[in-house]
C-alpha cells in the first residue's frame, strides 16, 4: 500500500516543487485555459491550470484509492481520500471525472470488469455520500487491462487494485 | 469462399474400390469399447502416416499459383493438421518421396508399408479449366492395400488451404470416429506493446493460424469476441469512446453496430448455437447482471438478479439452457439455468475459484478455468459438475473455446511478470497433447468457431 499523505503536506510540497520547477523555462508550453477559465479565479502562477489534472493531483491526498483482494468496500483510508477529491471537486463545481476501475491480473477477463465496476461505483457512491453530484462523475472499468504497475507480485497487485479519478474537462 | 464437393470418381476411370474392402476394413478401425473414452496418446503410439506431396496431372498456373508448388503445400497443411491433432505422427512431404500421378489410385503399399507408413494419403491438384482447382485426396490402409476415404473438391485458387483442412478431417474422421475440426475458423485478440498498455486488436484466423487477418485498427481496446457460427459477424467489446459496449461486427462490410443501446457498461458476449440471440453482461451501479437479447436488437431479458457478480455465459448446444458464472456464494462458481432465467444452480464445488464456463458443442462437458493457488488452469467437467479434471498446468491458462468436435480446447497462456504475454495454445481433452499456435502477434481470448459447410 502506498503511505498516505496528508493533503497540507501534499500541497505544501507539491508548491515547493512546482515553483522550482518553474525556474526553468518550459520546453512545451502548457495548453491554454479553455472556457471559462479557473473557478477558483486565480492563476497561481505556477504553470497548473486550475481545475486540470495536475491541479487535481498536487491538491489532494491522491487521485486513486486502493482495494483488498477481490474487494470494493472503501474503508477509512480510502474515505480520506476521497474526502481531500471532494474538496476540491466542491471547489472547482464545473470539472466533471471519470473514475476508473482496475483489478489487479489474478482473476479472469470478464470478472475483473466487472470487480472494476464494483470499484469505480464504490468510489463514486462515496463521493455522492458526501455531497458531490454523481451526475459529475462517469464510471469506466479497465479490469486487468491497464495496470498500473507491470510486476506479477503482492505489492504491484496491491497498487493495481485501485480506483483512479480522472479530470475529464468541465 | 466457396468449396464445391467433387465427385472425384469422375476424374479418373471409375474404378472403385469394392464396397466389400471398404467395409472390412472401417471394421477394422472402429475404436473398440465406449465412443466417449478418452485415452491419451503417447508419441510412440500414434498412427504413423505418409502424406507426399500430391500429384499434378499438368504443371498449370492458376491465379499465380502452380500446380504442383500447391500440391506440397497441400500435403504440407495436411501433415501439420494431423501433427496438431496428437493422434498420428505425419510424414510429411519433407520427409517422403513425391508420388506420381498414376500411383495416387495405385500406391506402391509395400513402398510405404516398409518406411513405417500405417496409412499413406495420396491426392492430386490439377486446373479446372474454368479458372479454379480440383483437389482430390485419397486415404489408405498400407497393410490392408484398400482405400479408406476419399474427397474432392472444386476451390477457388484462394481457398487451397481449406482444401487441405478438409482433406485432413476426412482422415482424422475416418481415422478416430470423431467427427471433423480442421476446417473452422477462430476470432481472437491480437496484443502488442507494453504491459500497462496494451495494444488489442480483433483478428481472425484459420483454426491453424493461416489466413490471418487483422480486423480492427487498435486504437480502441477490443476484447473477448465470439465468431456468430455462420462466420459472418462477431460480437466482442469496444473501448470505442472510452466506453465499454458490445458490439456486433460485420466481417463482410467492416460496419459494426452496438448489440443493445445503454448508458451502462455491456461486456462479455455470447451467441446462442443459432445465432439467434445473443448473450452479455452488464453492470448497473456496480452490481453485473446477465441479459438476453436478440441479434437484431429489441428488448433485452435479464437473466439474473443476485447483487454478486453474474457474468458471462454460454449456451448448451441445444440452446435450452445457459452455463455462467456467478460469486454470489462468496467466490467466482459455475452455475446453469434455463434460458428463461429459472432454475439457477451451482454446479461447480471443487476447491478454489470456476470461471470463464464453455459448453461442449457435443452437450457432454463444460470446460472453465479454475483459480486456485494463484494459478489458473483449463479444466472440464460435467454439466451437472461432475467428474472435474485439469487438462493444463501453468502459471496463466485462461478462456478455453471448444473446437466444433468437442474433444480440443483453444484457450490463452500469460507469463509473469513485468514482460509478462499472452499466447494462444490448444490441448486436446487427454491433456497430453498441448501445441501453442501461430501467431504474428502475442494473442489472447480465442473464440473457435464451427466446422465450414
Amino acid at each position: 500500500m502506498t503511505i498516505r499523505k496528508t493533503t497540507a503536506m501534499i500541497a505544501a510540497i507539491t508548491m515547493f516543487a512546482v515553483g522550482a520547477c518553474a525556474k526553468k523555462a518550459p520546453e512545451v508550453l502548457p495548453p491554454a485555459p479553455e472556457g471559462t477559465g479557473s473557478d477558483t479565479g486565480t492563476d497561481t502562477g505556477t504553470g497548473v491550470v486550475p481545475g486540470s489534472q495536475e491541479d487535481f493531483v498536487a491538491n489532494v491526498a491522491a487521485d486513486r484509492v486502493f482495494f483488498g483482494f477481490d474487494q470494493y468496500n472503501v474503508d477509512a483510508e480510502d474515505q480520506a481520500t476521497l474526502q481531500s477529491q471532494a474538496q476540491w471537486l466542491q471547489r472547482n463545481p464545473a470539472v466533471r471525472v471519470t473514475l476508473e476501475g482496475h483489478a489487479d491480473e489474478r482473476g479472469t477477463r470478464d470478472y475483473n470488469i466487472a470487480l472494476g465496476e464494483r470499484r469505480a461505483n464504490a468510489a463514486k457512491n462515496y463521493l455522492s455520500s458526501i455531497g458531490i453530484d454523481p451526475n459529475r462523475i462517469q464510471v469506466i472499468s479497465y479490469g486487468k487491462e491497464r495496470p498500473a504497475e507491470l510486476g506479477s507480485t503482492e505489492e504491484a497487485y496491491a497498487k493495481n487494485r485501485r480506483a483512479v479519478t480522472v479530470i475529464i474537462g468541465r | 469462399m466457396t468449396l464445391t464437393r467433387y465427385l472425384i470418381a469422375g476424374i479418373f476411370a471409375a474404378t472403385a474400390v469394392p464396397a466389400v474392402a471398404q467395409d472390412q476394413s472401417s471394421a477394422q478401425l472402429q475404436p473398440e469399447g465406449p465412443r466417449e473414452s478418452i485415452t491419451g496418446t503417447l508419441s510412440q503410439d500414434r498412427t504413423v502416416i505418409a502424406v507426399p506431396a500430391l500429384a499434378t496431372p499438368a504443371v498449370m498456373t492458376v491465379a499465380g499459383l502452380r500446380t504442383d508448388s500447391l500440391g506440397r503445400q497441400i500435403a504440407e497443411v495436411i501433415a501439420a493438421d494431423l501433427e496438431r491433432s496428437g493422434l498420428y505422427a505425419p510424414l510429411g512431404p519433407g520427409s517422403v518421396r513425391a508420388i506420381s500421378m498414376a500411383e495416387v489410385r495405385a500406391p506402391q503399399f509395400a513402398d510405404w508399408q516398409s518406411r513405417g507408413a500405417e496409412n499413406v494419403v495420396h491426392g492430386f491438384v490439377q486446373a479446372s479449366g474454368t479458372g479454379g482447382l480440383v483437389v482430390g485426396c485419397y486415404l489408405y490402409d498400407t497393410a490392408l492395400g484398400s482405400e479408406l476415404v476419399r474427397q474432392g473438391f472444386e476451390i477457388q485458387p484462394g481457398d487451397w488451404r481449406r482444401a487441405a483442412h478438409k482433406c485432413a478431417d476426412a482422415i482424422y474422421s475416418r481415422l478416430s470416429g470423431e467427427a471433423p475440426f480442421f476446417d473452422s475458423r477462430v476470432a481472437y485478440i491480437a496484443e502488442s506493446g507494453p504491459k500497462g498498455n496494451r495494444i488489442k486488436r480483433l483478428a481472425i484466423m484459420d483454426s491453424d493460424g493461416g489466413n490471418h487477418r487483422f480486423v480492427t485498427n487498435g486504437q480502441a481496446l477490443a476484447i473477448s469476441p465470439r465468431f456468430s457460427p455462420d462466420y459472418k459477424k462477431i460480437v466482442y467489446v469496444s473501448y470505442l469512446n472510452n466506453r465499454v459496449r458490445v458490439f456486433i461486427y460485420d466481417v463482410a462490410t467492416g460496419s459494426q453496430k452496438l448489440v443493445t443501446e445503454s448508458g451502462n457498461t455491456t461486456f462479455a458476449p455470447r451467441w446462442s448455437p443459432d445465432g439467434s440471440q445473443i448473450l452479455y453482461s452488464m453492470a448497473v451501479g456496480g452490481n453485473t447482471d446477465i441479459y438476453r437479447i436478440s441479434a437484431n436488437g429489441g428488448t433485452p431479458v435479464r437473466l439474473t438478479s443476485t447483487p454478486g457478480i453474474d457474468v458471462g455465459g454460454s449456451f448448451s448446444p441445444d440452446g435450452k439452457k445457459i452455463v455462467f458464472e456467478s460469486d454470489r456464494s462468496g467466490s467466482q462458481q459455475i452455475y446453469t439455468m434455463n434460458i428463461d432465467g429459472s432454475n439457477q444452480q451451482r454446479i461447480s464445488f471443487g476447491g478454489g475459484r470456476y470461471a470463464t464456463p464453455e459448453w461442449s458443442p457435443r452437450g457432454d462437458l463444460i470446460a472453465f478455468t479454475r483459480l486456485g493457488g494463484g494459478e489458473f488452469r483449463i479444466g472440464v467437467m460435467t454439466p451437472s459438475g461432475g467428474g472435474a479434471r485439469m487438462l493444463t498446468n501453468s502459471w496463466q491458462d485462461e478462456a478455453p473455446t471448444w473446437s466444433p468436435n468437442g474433444r480440443v480446447l483453444q484457450f490463452f497462456r500469460t507469463s509473469p511478470g513485468r514482460e509478462g504475454k499472452s499466447s494462444l495454445w490448444q490441448v486436446d481433452l487427454t491433456g497430453v497433447n498441448l501445441r501453442r499456435l501461430p501467431t504474428p502477434q502475442d494473442g489472447s481470448d480465442p473464440s473457435w468457431g464451427p466446422v465450414l459447410p
